[in-house]
Formats: structure tokens, C-alpha cells, sequence
């Protein structure tokens, strides 16, 4: 459970710039999430790993592209000091947990080994032993998290085929 | 407790009296948007939720302006999985080449957005209709899967904050010149998960295209949503475009808000944002002379007639510099045609500059004016993040259409005010 660590407004063209936007699928978009600012992440992640990051992940176009493209490298989970809205609303929407820390993005570093409850939002430095806890989501967005995504949730409460 | 602008609005379209700011509500949707890079990933969440019909075709529009004309097969593929989707459902505001334009200029030409209404958009400018009172906001493509289907969706209520704009723009200062200072002042997370409320006597003289290049840039700030309030302008821009019921919301007298921000609007200057993010802003003054390569007037932010007269005013019986591509994209069919009978696209192309049809092309590094290595351009669009034109080498200069048409002019970065010799207006 690897952690790879980035600073302040990570924006959604570095995460997956435009030029590859024409190709939707999840596997593409994978091989080339973060190519702009981390050429050698998409070779090197592994199933497990986390994303920690600085203030006001995700700025910028809409393009849930990025949420879905590291959801298919099989990240576990992005931990940030704040994130942009789009951003946050879109992975809460594919059921991809993120949890928002100031604390624990300063008590992590690159390569450490983190574990997470997102029940109680506890996040836990195994290489240093200090644990942190970031504000749980309110029941509502947890549902939908929990349902798998938005249209998910829609299902589950009848609105959705 | 009063309430702002956008908690009224919001309170309205989820049935409440009240709404407090950071509640979880529901409410209906007047408009889902979405465009062709969007739209196709909304279709495929769509036809996997298992949904089989739309909640109201004339509720939602679907606007090819990305990509288009297509500019590769991929693109091409994607037009075509939009284009099957509204017939499927007849979708009424479906824009397709031809009369097509960049959304957020096309949505209130068209007359889809009005004051009151709640308004999503697979697209994160979406927000520029809170010029017109609307509650606007970007969303993914999975919120706009569900829009489509139910006409609902879910809403955390924004805190806001206050920007009191006083006094008179100078000349070559525009409602482009306003956002990059406010982004500036606020930082490009200054906003975050909050809507900006415009208020003060400033905003009387600012026209309808000056509010609509600030409000979307609001998701620059990292709001949520940028709103005015209604008045004068906005009933005369209203005119003959809608004429549905509508109902206009002020802010109470004892609306909270998080922070104010006064701007004095007569002490601003040209102003523009050097690589790599919007919050990194200068009097153009400051920086006039930086080498560039491209110019780039267009975009959902500054396409419109304004942005297009300031932009022929400068380059009218001038020459682009040689060193210098200037490209110029009105943001509609509309915009076009009418640009074309003043003259203006007549004086465009006289002075050297490609005119392009619409569409977002180069904002995005899409097509239509894509950087080389090492190649800087100034741009009347909205983001100068790394490889966003380009290679991670390239880099873009955000600025006002007076400020990019004086740069194409000079050949470098330069304040309109030097070029054209005073404050000739």
C-alpha cells in the first residue's frame, strides 16, 4: 500500500489532459492518469495504493474522467487537505472513496504505509504509527459511496431502474 | 435567518422555506447540459443504470462544441454516440455543427437560462449563467446521467461570499480584467465550495458579456457558483429570448456570508495570469514585452460581440506581428454572423488573423491553435495550467480580448492603453 504524494492544486489536465479525453474508456484513461505531472505513476501503481495531495484536488474542468481513470489503476483512495468540488462530487457519484485531512496529509510521506476506515474516517500511518481522523461523510453522501455510486443509490431508492 | 441569492434559489427547487448553508438537499433541475466530451460517458452511465427515459427533453441540451468539427475519428465516435442519444429521446436543444456554438455562450443566446432556475452542466463552466440570477453549477457526467433521468439532484448548500464592486471600469478594462483580479486577490481555491454573490452600485454599468466572462470564471476561484443579481440589463438581454415564466431572487438584508471582497472598479488595470494557474496575476503593465508566439481570442469566457469589438478596435487597420499566430473564434453561429455585418471578422482577417467556427478547440489543447514545445501564447480563455494548449512545456498567458488583440499587434505581451496611445476608449 504505497503512497504517492503531490502538492497544492493537482488539476484535472495533468490528471488526464484533454488530448486523451476522445478515448473514454476506462483502461485508456488509466494508462495516462497523472502522465503531465508524474510520467512514471501510471507503470508504477499498484492495486492498493494511495494518492495523498496537498489543498484543491482535482481543480479545475469537470471531466469525471479523472476520478474513473484512477479508479481503474486501483487506487484505493485519495487523502487530500481539500478538494475541488467537481472533483469530489464526481468520485463520491462512482462510489471512489476520498477523504478530505489537512492533518494527515502533513503526517505522510511519500512511500509510507497508510491504512484507512472509512466508516470512522481513521487514517493510520503504519510506518510512523500516528493516526489521524478525517471528518466522516455526512450518511447521505456515505450511502452513496457505500451503494457503489450515484446511480446506484438512485436504484436502491427506487428512482432507478 | 436571510438568505443569499443562491440558498433562495436553492430552497425553492427542493420544496423548502429554508435552506442553511452546508445542508444536503435534492432539488429539481430546469436545465441538464452536457457536450460532447461529457455526454458520452453520461450515455454509457445511463444505459447501465437501466434508464429508458428522460425526465423532460426540453430540459435538457446537448451542445457539440469541444472537439467539433471533429477533429480525429475518436471525436468523430463520440459526436456520433451524442448525436444517436437525442434522437433517441428527441431531445429538443440539441446543437450540432452548423448551428452549434460554445455552450456557455449558446445557452442564454437560445434563451435556455433564466433568472431563478437551477441549472447543471457537464461542464465545469457551466456557472456562467448565475450573470443571468440562475444557480449554475458544473457536475460530472454521472450527475448529469441522473438529471436526465430524474430532473433531480443532490446539492451541498453553499456558504458565500460577498464582492462589492463600486466605481466605473477604465478604458481597456473589462469584466475579464475584474475575475483576474478577484481570482488574484482570493487564490484559485479562495472560493472553495462556495457561490461568489456579486453586489454594489458597480455592477450597473457592467453589460451583460462582462458579467457573463466573471461568472464563468467563478470555478476558477474554486466556487461552486457565481451569481448577480437581476436588473435592467439583464431584462433587456431577457428579451425576445425568453419568454417563460420566471422569478428573480435578491439577497436579504441579513444574508450571512463567510467574507466580503470590495473591488473599486475604477482603480483596476488590463490585468492578465502568467503560467501556471489563474491566481497568478499582473498588471499587464508589469510584464508588458514577455515574447509570445500565439494569440488566442475566443472561448466560453470572452467570444461574445464585446470581446470581439475591443478585439477589432486594437487589430482594425493594424497587422498581427510576424512572429505572431492570432486566432480568432466567435463563440456562435450568431456571434458570427453578427461580428461579420459590423465588419469586425472584415477586420480580422485584414490584419492577418485566422477565423475560425466555433468551438473550444484550442482552450483545451483540443485542435484549432495547439502549442508546440517551448511556445508561450496569450489567450482570452480560462485556464493556463501545465499542457493545457500543448506539451507540459508550453505556456499560456490568460488576458482580456483588448489585451490579447494588442499582444497579436506588438508581437509580445502589451497593454492595449500603450498601443493604442491614451485612454481613447
Amino acid at each position: 500500500m504505497k503512497v504517492y504524494k503531490y502538492g497544492d492544486n493537482v488539476d484535472t489536465d495533468v490528471i488526464i489532459p484533454a488530448r486523451y479525453l476522445n478515448a473514454p474508456d476506462e483502461r485508456s484513461l488509466a494508462s495516462h492518469w497523472m502522465e503531465d505531472l508524474d510520467p512514471s505513476f501510471a507503470a508504477a501503481v499498484k492495486p492498493g495504493d494511495m494518492i495523498v495531495a496537498g489543498s484543491n484536488f482535482g481543480c479545475g474542468s469537470s471531466r469525471e474522467h479523472a476520478p474513473i481513470a484512477i479508479k481503474a489503476c486501483g487506487v484505493a483512495c485519495v487523502i487530500a487537505a481539500s478538494f475541488a468540488r467537481i472533483f469530489y462530487r464526481n468520485a463520491i457519484n462512482i462510489g471512489f472513496p476520498i477523504l478530505e485531512c489537512p492533518e494527515a496529509v502533513a503526517g505522510i510521506s511519500a512511500g509510507d504505509e497508510v491504512s484507512v476506515d472509512f466508516d470512522s474516517g481513521a487514517i493510520v500511518n503504519v510506518t510512523t504509527g500516528k493516526t489521524f481522523r478525517a471528518v466522516p461523510f455526512p450518511p447521505f453522501v456515505g450511502g452513496i459511496v457505500k451503494n457503489g455510486g450515484l446511480l446506484n443509490s438512485l436504484k436502491s431508492r427506487g428512482l432507478a431502474k | 435567518m436571510g438568505m443569499t441569492m443562491t440558498q433562495k434559489i436553492l430552497a425553492r427547487g427542493a420544496g423548502l422555506e429554508y435552506v442553511a448553508p452546508g445542508q444536503l438537499i435534492e432539488a429539481k433541475l430546469n436545465l441538464v447540459l452536457g457536450n460532447d466530451i461529457t455526454t458520452p460517458v453520461a450515455i454509457s452511465e445511463f444505459d447501465r443504470a437501466g434508464f429508458t427515459t428522460v425526465f423532460d427533453r426540453e430540459k435538457i441540451s446537448i451542445v457539440l462544441d469541444h472537439y467539433t468539427p471533429c477533429k480525429d475519428i475518436k471525436a468523430a465516435q463520440l459526436c456520433a454516440l451524442a448525436r444517436e442519444f437525442a434522437r433517441r429521446f428527441s431531445i429538443t436543444h440539441f446543437y450540432d455543427v452548423g448551428d452549434m456554438g460554445v455552450e456557455h455562450a449558446l445557452i442564454p443566446e437560445k434563451g435556455l437560462a433564466a433568472p431563478g432556475e437551477i441549472i447543471i452542466g457537464a461542464d465545469s463552466h457551466t456557472c456562467t449563467y448565475g450573470a443571468l440570477g440562475a444557480f449554475s453549477t458544473g457536475v460530472g457526467s454521472t450527475d448529469m446521467a441522473a438529471g436526465m433521468a430524474t430532473g433531480l439532484l443532490w446539492f451541498k448548500v453553499p456558504a458565500a461570499i460577498k464582492v462589492i464592486l463600486t466605481g466605473n471600469l477604465r478604458p481597456y478594462v473589462s469584466g475579464k480584467d475584474v475575475i483576474l483580479h478577484l481570482i488574484g486577490r482570493i487564490g484559485v481555491d479562495g472560493a472553495l465550495y462556495r457561490s461568489l454573490e456579486f453586489a454594489g452600485d458597480g455592477i450597473t454599468q457592467l453589460t451583460m458579456d462582462d458579467r457573463f466572462t466573471i461568472c464563468n470564471m467563478a470555478i476558477e476561484a474554486g466556487a461552486k457558483n457565481g451569481i448577480f443579481p437581476v436588473d435592467e440589463h439583464t431584462l433587456e438581454y431577457l428579451k425576445g429570448k425568453v419568454d417563460r415564466h420566471w422569478k428573480a431572487y435578491s439577497a436579504d438584508d441579513d444574508a450571512q456570508y463567510d467574507s466580503e471582497v470590495v473591488i473599486d472598479l475604477s482603480t483596476l488595470c488590463p490585468t492578465v495570469s502568467l503560467p501556471h494557474l489563474p491566481s497568478n496575476t499582473r498588471t499587464v503593465d508589469e510584464v508588458a514585452g514577455m515574447e509570445i508566439q500565439q494569440v488566442v481570442i475566443g472561448s466560453c469566457t470572452n467570444g461574445r460581440l464585446k470581446d470581439l469589438r475591443e478585439a477589432a478596435a486594437v487589430l482594425r487597420g493594424r497587422r498581427v506581428a510576424e512572429n505572431v499566430r492570432c486566432i480568432v473564434i466567435p463563440a456562435t453561429q450568431k456571434i458570427y454572423l453578427d461580428a461579420m455585418e459590423e465588419g469586425l471578422i472584415a477586420d480580422f482577417i485584414r490584419a492577418g488573423c485566422a477565423v475560425s467556427t466555433p468551438t473550444c478547440g484550442p482552450c483545451l489543447g483540443g485542435h484549432m491553435g495547439v502549442l508546440a514545445d517551448n511556445e508561450r501564447a496569450v489567450a482570452t480563455t480560462n485556464r493556463n495550467f501545465v499542457g493545457r494548449m500543448g506539451p507540459v512545456s508550453s505556456e499560456i498567458i490568460l488576458a482580456s480580448p483588448a489585451v490579447a488583440a494588442a499582444s497579436a499587434v506588438a508581437g509580445c505581451l502589451a497593454d492595449p492603453a500603450s498601443l493604442m496611445g491614451g485612454a481613447e476608449a
